[in-house]
């Protein structure tokens, strides 16, 4: 990268010999690229070196800490894969199965509340949106003791029910207030043209609104998808016996059992556990970014 | 706008709120019925279960027979419960170092990425990621390797010929390796105010130039102000999910809460009364502590906000 193009505004003078404010400006920019690049490599750095560490035989991980080595194995995705009792598969399973459920219910639950609460007049609208909201921010220590007894009587315990059938009842807030945002941006003379139409408001939500708010939906998804597939606490206490082992859980196996300190296996299965999410953040990326910009919340 | 935004502009009886509230509700009926999984969800899992949880505090309860009443038996328990305060301190130590450092840096990051800038899309994504992935497993798993005794900051720290301890296992350090944790998952915060850096109209900054403002003037008399509000809502909801935070100190600590109850997080301490101890009573009596210290502190965030919060409005 050479120090005249290393700036934006600098580009813009072709003189060959620059005022000094406009060297300073130059060499300043060339700083700021190099302080952010070590900044990304510092924190980049553990990434690479887990997946590099997973690649390596047991014995070096930590007598070389460097992530140059010539000497890569699979070893450890062969053993980690089969280390815990059940093979990795089964839970990657699991964790997509809880993911998918998730999905399609905080699509179709809070895509229906957002309609209402953006389009829609009627009682007590205000007062729900603003509860709506409070929830939000709600610990949900404060409902986590009841909620267990209402699963626990209803014979749902090591069954994936409870951390699917609430997100068909919108109770991921934070997803509700993302669309009814959206839709609130939408122009409204579609909605008008919809009512000259004839269309009701089935009609409208299904035929106009859903398919205009896709971006929406696409953000719901993958931050869906990326809470419950690191989702801890929720499989921690619902999900106690192996073979309902999401990954988050089946991972936990390798702490509890550090006398065998097998950290090859389980640094590979700390990546296998990580690329779905990666790969989410590579597609949406976009969405994910919107979504936090427009809603102000992570 | 953000939700604490939104719950701003309805207290003051404007934004969505600004319809007369006699005026008809001609949707009635419509929206009940878009409404209805959410009104099941809110009263089945959240309002009925919290007014639960409430009575359940003043109960002793174990699951296995049926609470009961010991009025304030739980209370006075909590009060002298040293372990209950400890992990209150601890709590409170997260809370307070790491959510204004991890602000602070993904500020101080967001300002430096100008708009246009080469690469910029290339940091905005490196420094992103972390932020993805900081909250599951596998990365508290790899936090506890990279601060180990042989782990990846020794083997930095041992270039220069130090020493170093081993961070996860010290009690005067281990707590410190969660709040670096929170810190390296600075990207959230700072894709948000770069969308915030974004909406200061460009004029401002070239009135205050022409005025003879400099960079650092220019910051604290046009950049900061107009992004207090911002600043302000992830405070405020940065330390209430802080106060939450639970995956990271029970892997770390692997799920003890030490070294000798360092990193005992009052989230991890409820968790075992409950599940651990089955001392569900008790467990719902720390969960409305929680909740009441929760709101206090951002009942006093939005005092605290009069004396530095700035709204163009």
């Amino acid at each position: 990268m050479s120090t005249a193009t290393a700036s934006g505004r600098a580009t813009s003078t072709s003189a060959p010999r620059l005022r000094p404010s406009q060297r300073r400006a130059q060499v300043l920019s060339v700083l700021k690229h190099i302080g952010l690049t070590v900044l990304s490599l510092v924190m980049i750095y553990p990434l690479i070196w887990l997946i590099v560490s997973s690649l390596k035989p047991n014995d070096q991980i930590f007598t070389d800490l460097g992530i140059f080595t010539t000497d890569l194995t699979l070893e450890n995705y062969a053993q980690g894969w089969t280390s815990q009792q059940l093979p990795f598969s089964h839970f990657l399973l699991n964790s997509a199965i809880l993911s998918i459920g998730a999905i399609l219910g905080n699509l179709i639950s809070c895509s229906l509340a957002a309609y209402a609460f953006a389009r829609l007049r009627f009682w007590g609208r205000n007062a729900f949106f603003a509860i709506m909201l409070g929830t939000i921010m709600l610990p949900f220590h404060v409902v986590l003791v009841p909620q267990f007894v209402i699963f626990r009587e209803l014979g749902w315990l090591e069954t994936f029910l409870p951390l699917i059938v609430p997100k068909f009842l919108a109770t991921d807030a934070f997803f509700v207030f993302l669309m009814v945002q959206f839709i609130r941006g939408l122009p409204k003379e579609i909605f008008e043209a919809a009512r000259i139409d004839g269309a009701g408001h089935l009609r409208t939500f299904g035929q106009i609104t859903l398919p205009l708010m896709v971006p929406a939906l696409a953000t719901t998804a993958i931050f869906t998808f990326i809470w419950t597939w690191g989702d801890f606490f929720g499989p921690l206490i619902y999900l106690r016996t192996r073979e309902n082992f999401p990954v988050s859980v089946a991972l936990k196996g390798f702490i509890d059992a550090q006398s065998s300190s097998n950290y090859g296996a389980m640094f590979a299965m700390s990546v296998v556990s990580l690329i779905p999410l990666f790969l989410a953040f590579l597609i949406g990326q976009r969405y994910l970014v919107k979504g936090i910009a427009t809603t102000g919340i992570k | 706008m953000s939700a604490l935004g939104e719950l701003r502009t309805m207290a003051k009886g404007r934004g969505s709120g600004r319809r007369d509230v006699r005026s008809k509700n001609p949707d009635n009926k419509a929206g009940f019925a878009f409404l209805a999984p959410w009104l099941v969800g809110l009263v089945v899992f959240t309002i009925g279960p919290m007014l639960a949880s409430l009575y359940l505090s003043f109960t002793d309860y174990n699951l296995l027979q049926p609470p009961r009443w010991t009025g304030l038996d739980n209370v006075s328990e909590m009060l002298g419960d040293e372990r209950l305060w400890n992990s209150l301190r601890v709590t409170l130590t997260y809370v307070v170092v790491s959510v204004p450092l991890q602000l602070i840096f993904a500020l101080g990051i967001a300002m430096l990425l100008d708009r246009g800038m080469r690469g910029l899309s290339f940091y905005r994504s490196v420094f992103y990621l972390p932020s993805l992935l900081g909250g599951s497993v596998a990365i508290a798993i790899l936090w506890r390797q990279v601060f180990g005794a042989d782990g990846l900051v020794n083997g930095f720290l041992s270039w220069f010929g130090i020493e170093g301890p081993g961070w996860i296992s010290h009690p005067d350090f281990a707590l410190g390796t969660i709040i670096v944790l929170h810190i390296w998952t600075f990207g959230s915060p700072m894709v948000i105010f770069l969308a915030g850096l974004r909406q200061i109209p460009e004029m401002y900054h070239e009135a205050a130039q022409m005025d003879g403002a400099g960079k650092i003037r220019r910051f604290f008399s046009v950049t900061f102000p107009l992004l207090t509000p911002i600043i302000f809502f992830n405070l405020v909801l940065q330390i209430i999910f802080a106060f939450q935070s639970f995956t990271q100190a029970y892997i770390v600590s692997g799920g003890t809460g030490g070294p000798s109850d360092s990193t005992m997080f009052f989230t991890l301490y409820l968790y075992r009364e409950a599940f651990t101890e089955l001392d569900m009573g008790y467990a719902s009596a720390m969960a409305w502590f929680l909740l009441i210290i929760i709101a206090g502190f951002t009942a006093f965030n939005f005092w605290l906000s009069r004396f530095w919060v700035f709204y163009d409005d």
